[in-house]
């Protein structure tokens, strides 16, 4: 919590316009006191128009993928699945586009990403659940690679269909994963949903852990199977697609940050939510805020999340130190 | 005479899932404190039977009751606060502790958004004690034998503090050793808490050792069932197993030892 709290007084202190330590303490003395503000009207707007917005959003994005993905993870009792191989990802990015396409505004933008969101996982579900018989995981990441497959194929017609000097240009720029055009009216629609999603994994934690034993075990355990995959994959679903309506696809995020927390505090997910929670928000913090100051050009979000997260993808997938994942 | 009611009653249960029928007409009862092993050869429905009376799997046809009560229509709670369940290969493949997963036992009687409570981990604790597993609380369950995970998932099924115990075949893939603590520590549970349990194996010797009747599936129907004395006969088992045993009483009929004849000549 405190390493967070440093990073977000970092992260917006950092950028173009320079902030000191002292300026960020001063302007929250004065915000807290009521007293007049020292800073300069510039450097007020950048605080609270510019920086705040984007670490909030930042943070927020980060935390809502990571939880997620341990509830993805726990629900579908696979280490392996995240957002982004569920499809969940590739539905709630073309829900958006089709929101980006028709200029919707951007509530009814996250709207359709949710629903986008939502069909992809309960198709791909329904394909895992439909072929018996086979690796029940290996189907279940190769249905949500095939769905997301098609999904990225809509989006590709989209963009093809945009017009190419309005729509095209932000489709691109968003689908790459950016918090560029983060303001305050976005942070406004990402929060509750985050914050709702949140809600409702923290209050089923318990069960959540039961799930992990499978459905038969569970049930026979006293859990009701059936309304409990429902909340869960609607609160996982809710936050993923708020977020990538906000940010665009930011893969890995919801792979790496759980399995890493499970490494360091075990699978029960009362302990799993709250640390993939602070790691994701601490680690996407971080990425954006390198992701916007390391050069002239700020860096595709997306991009840099994919670079990092590849490898260590693959060094867990190597070095994992327990090989009973299915 | 007074008929009690029977703690619970199968009448005439068919089972199976659609398009394929496992068993049918089906009826036994088995009371407070009784123990029933349930015999059959591979594939004949022994898991499909224990997980119609869990309520797993819809009834093709018939009912289960419980002290007198038809279980058609209970929750998943009820269902969880009346059987206990030890599945065949149960515990997920997740490294959660085995104290986490004994404390699983208890979620039953709490609310879908409740943490566990004092009472809760004590009746784990307790459950834990009881199968003398304490040093294994803190192992991971990824890490603990196979013999130890059934001995855990006795445990957890013990903490959900129910009337019936169902074990689908928990000597399965164990070694000598643990067979006899598995097979032990039921016996002892249901003298000692008057549980009444259900088992299946596939060595009917062990019918010998903890049950005090047995239940022998066979052509989808119920071939037999009776004392083991009665019922383990070599008879029994050629029509069961289509093998030959010879059935032999040792140390003065206190216990009863099963020997394939083709090892006699």
């Amino acid at each position: 919590m405190l390493i967070l709290g440093l990073l977000l007084a970092t992260a917006i202190s950092l950028g173009p316009y320079r902030l000191g330590p002292g300026d960020l303490l001063a302007f929250l003395m004065a915000k807290a006191t009521g007293g007049a503000s020292p800073l300069s009207a510039a450097a007020e707007a950048v605080i609270l128009q510019i920086r705040l917005p984007r670490v909030l959003s930042a943070t927020a994005v980060g935390a809502a993928l990571a939880a997620s993905g341990a509830a993805y993870q726990s629900l579908f009792r696979n280490p392996l699945v995240s957002p982004d191989i569920l499809g969940v990802s590739a539905g709630a990015a073309f829900g958006a586009v089709i929101g980006i396409f028709l200029s919707l505004p951007v509530l009814a933008i996250e709207a359709a990403s949710f629903a986008g969101g939502l069909t992809a996982v309960i198709i791909v579900y329904a394909i895992a659940t439909a072929i018996r018989g086979r690796d029940a995981v290996l189907v279940l990441v190769l249905a949500g690679v095939v769905i997301g497959a098609l999904f990225g194929a809509g989006v590709g017609l989209l963009k093809y269909l945009a017009d190419p000097y309005n729509q095209l240009p932000a489709i691109t720029f968003w689908l790459l994963g950016s918090l560029a055009a983060a303001n305050l009216r976005d942070l406004t629609n990402l929060l509750p949903a985050v914050a709702i999603g949140l809600m409702l994994l923290a209050l089923l934690r318990w069960r959540i852990d039961v799930m992990t034993l499978g459905e038969e075990e569970a049930a026979a355990l006293g859990v009701n199977t059936r309304a409990l995959r429902v909340a869960v994959i609607a609160g996982a679903t809710l936050m993923t697609s708020a977020a990538v309506a906000a940010s665009g696809i930011i893969g890995w995020v919801g792979l790496v940050v759980p399995h890493l927390a499970r490494l360091v505090v075990g699978p029960a997910f009362a302990r799993l939510l709250p640390v993939s929670v602070l790691f994701g928000a601490a680690y996407l913090l971080g990425v954006d805020t390198v992701a916007r100051t390391i050069g002239n050009v700020e860096l595709p979000l997306g991009v840099l999340t994919a670079a990092l997260g590849t490898p260590v993808f693959l060094w867990l997938l190597a070095f994992s130190r327990r090989p009973a994942w299915s | 005479m007074v008929v009690s009611t029977p703690r619970l009653a199968v009448e005439d249960l068919s089972y199976g899932y659609p398009g394929h029928l496992v068993g049918h007409d089906i009826s036994f009862r088995v009371g407070a404190g009784e123990v029933l092993c349930v015999l059959g050869r591979n594939g004949e429905g022994k898991s499909t039977l224990f997980k119609t009376i869990l309520g797993l799997l819809a009834p093709r046809a018939g009912v289960v009751r419980v002290d007198g009560e038809l279980t058609a229509g209970w929750s998943a709670r009820r269902r969880a606060l009346t059987f206990g369940y030890v599945p065949q290969s149960g515990g997920g493949a997740f490294p959660f502790t085995v104290a986490e997963l004994v404390l699983m036992g208890r979620t039953a009687h709490r609310g879908p958004f409740s943490a566990p409570s004092g009472a809760d981990r004590r009746v784990a604790d307790e459950a834990i004690e009881t199968l003398g597993i304490e040093h294994l609380a803190q192992r991971e369950w990824l890490r603990i034998s196979g013999g130890e995970r059934q001995l855990a998932l006795v445990a957890r099924a013990l903490a959900q503090e129910t009337r019936i115990l169902v074990l689908d075949e928990p000597t399965a893939s164990l070694d000598f050793g643990n067979q006899v603590r598995v097979l032990d520590a039921v016996r002892s549970l249901a003298e000692t808490h008057g549980l009444t349990v259900l088992l299946s194996t596939h060595h009917p010797e062990q019918a010998f050792a903890c049950a005090d009747r047995v239940a022998v599936l066979a052509g989808r129907e119920l071939l037999r069932i009776g004392p083991p004395a009665e019922v383990i006969t070599s008879e029994t088992l050629r029509t069961c197993y289509a093998v030959e045993v010879a059935v032999l009483p040792v140390a003065d009929d206190r216990y009863r030892v099963c020997v394939p004849r083709s090892y006699l000549s």
